[in-house]
């Protein structure tokens, strides 16, 4: 789906990092660790085609990202949803109309997606905060219909960078079984979090690996986990 | 065409779900439809003063170019038969249609607006007129004036083209005037649109990011954008071309009294030519705003 050749990424002269190799195969679970700056969100970040590496190769659904045009990066962006944890929402839209965003700009039918929107609303919990409009969610409640708008294509991968930042512990793992839920509906999950503990909780639910960016290197976390 | 035509109402009536993404820009949206209607206005006003110089024009070559005057100073013993023999010169002078001497009444007639009707124009020294119409293929006025240099030594040809051609000249030139304003009326007003969309789309960075996560292609985003500003361009210049023509009707109407200002109006179908600058400017205003979209979304990340 997803795959990293020794990429390395840097800006303004720094590099963020290098040498880094990761392959997203359908269905799997990846955790995303790391200290604050280390790069986590930008390594994200090049995984859903907003950033070109500065070396190596990234393919997106087989296709080298440096090859591709913007139309193909738009739609290979339809095939990923993306959790950030400042959400961004179109303020001016109902919380229901922000979730059919990527509908309405894949041109789809919304009349005939009508029922998806409804049960995924639902799903999510928010079937009472749909005609809301997003200032007036809470932060958990923000993370759920960003949740629910990275999934209405039915994307076959999920990022999510720091998705329960702005959440108690509750929320968190709510959030954390709704995708689990995912993954086992076939999903590709990749979690960027510096929160270990919920790592943990969630090691016991889900076959899930963990990476950690340190030292400008990605490696695959040990025994601390 | 079929497809042509689906594609313009699906424009003009748009996709509402589209429309809702850009959230509504009040100011902005206020004044290009303001900017649109005074380009509008403005540009009626210049057609108009445009397609007046160039009826002007038109007048002034058409109605004077086929026509001359031969002026005969003689004493008064000898004008009769100068006049008679100018006249045979003129009916053998190939291009020459008709040529006819004026008679006394006619020359009183022409001097009354400054002697007065009573002017006893066969007691005075008045020269000879005489009236000569070209044929279309016109005459050679320089031969002309040769022979009756040798033939009637007192008679002098004036065809006219000493003052026509200067003021035909600079009737063309204020109609050309009157064009490159036009023009440069699209150029201000493709400029301030570009302006008014480059702001919109810096005020809307955080939407367009939105959009992109979402999997929206560029020509989605610019859309929005398109329709918006070329339907606010489209009314705005419909209102200003409505307030222009509404201008040009209260001007006084065409009168040969009051020469080239009552004339000043459209006159026949020239008045469906202000009908043109609505599309037109709908044209400018989808151009601009699609340049300025494409350049700003291909400078985003």
């Amino acid at each position: 789906m997803i795959e990293l050749e020794n990429v390395a990424y840097g800006y303004d002269g720094g590099e963020v990092f290098a040498d880094v190799s990761l392959a997203l195969n359908a269905g799997s679970f990846h955790f995303l660790t790391g200290p604050s700056g280390s790069g986590k969100s930008t390594l994200l970040k090049l995984c859903y085609g907003v950033l070109v590496p500065t070396a190596g190769q990234l393919r997106l659904f087989g296709k080298d990202r440096r090859g591709m045009a913007r139309d193909d990066i738009a739609l290979a962006r339809r095939r990923i949803g993306v959790v950030h944890q400042d959400c961004q929402f179109l303020d001016h839209l109902s919380v229901s109309d922000n979730i059919a965003l990527p509908l309405m700009v894949s041109g789809r039918d919304l009349l005939a997606e009508d029922a998806n929107l409804s049960e995924l609303v639902g799903w999510v919990g928010l079937r009472d905060r749909a005609k809301a409009l997003p200032p007036e969610l809470s932060g958990g409640e923000r993370q759920r219909a960003a949740l629910a708008r990275a999934l209405i294509l039915s994307p076959e991968v999920v990022l999510a960078d720091e998705p329960t930042g702005n959440v108690d512990w509750e929320m968190s793992q709510r959030l954390m079984r709704l995708l689990i839920e995912l993954n086992r509906m076939g999903k590709t999950i990749l979690i960027a979090t510096h929160d270990l503990a919920l790592i943990r909780a969630a090691k016991a639910h889900v076959q899930a690996r963990v990476l950690r960016i340190a030292g400008r290197r990605l490696h695959l976390a040990g025994a601390d986990l | 065409m079929k497809p042509l035509l689906d594609q313009l109402a699906g424009f003009v009536l748009g996709d509402v779900r589209a429309d809702q993404v850009v959230p509504p820009t009040g100011i902005t949206a206020r004044l290009t439809l303001f900017s649109a209607a005074v380009m509008a206005f403005v540009a009626v006003c210049a057609l108009s003063l445009a397609l007046a110089a160039g009826r002007l024009a038109d007048r002034w070559e058409n109605e004077l170019a086929r026509t001359a005057t031969l002026r005969i100073s003689a004493p008064s013993a000898q004008m009769a038969a100068q006049t008679k023999a100018a006249l045979r010169v003129l009916e053998t002078t190939t291009g020459v249609a008709e040529a006819r001497a004026l008679s006394d009444a006619e020359q009183a007639a022409l001097l009354a607006p400054w002697f007065g009707p009573d002017l006893p124009v066969d007691q005075l020294p008045i020269p000879r007129l005489i009236e000569i119409v070209e044929t279309d293929e016109g005459m050679d006025g320089e031969g002309l004036r040769l022979r009756l240099a040798a033939e009637v030594p007192g008679a002098v040809l004036d065809d006219h083209n000493r003052w026509r051609t200067p003021l035909v000249l600079a009737a063309e030139r204020f109609r050309l005037l009157g064009l490159v304003v036009l023009l440069l009326i699209g150029a201000a007003m493709a400029a301030m649109i570009t302006l008014a969309a480059n702001a919109s789309l810096a005020a809307n960075a955080q939407v367009i990011s939105v959009l992109r996560l979402v999997g929206a292609r560029d020509s989605f985003i610019a859309g929005a954008f398109v329709r918006r500003f070329t339907l606010r361009a489209l009314f705005g210049a419909a209102f200003g071309v409505a307030l222009g023509c509404g201008a040009i009707l209260l001007l006084p109407r065409a009168q040969v009294e009051g020469g080239f200002l009552t004339g000043l109006g459209f006159q026949g179908w020239h008045w469906l030519l202000p009908l043109v600058i609505v599309p037109l400017a709908a044209a400018v205003a989808y151009a601009a705003t699609r340049a300025a979209a494409q350049i700003t979304l291909r400078n985003m990340p």
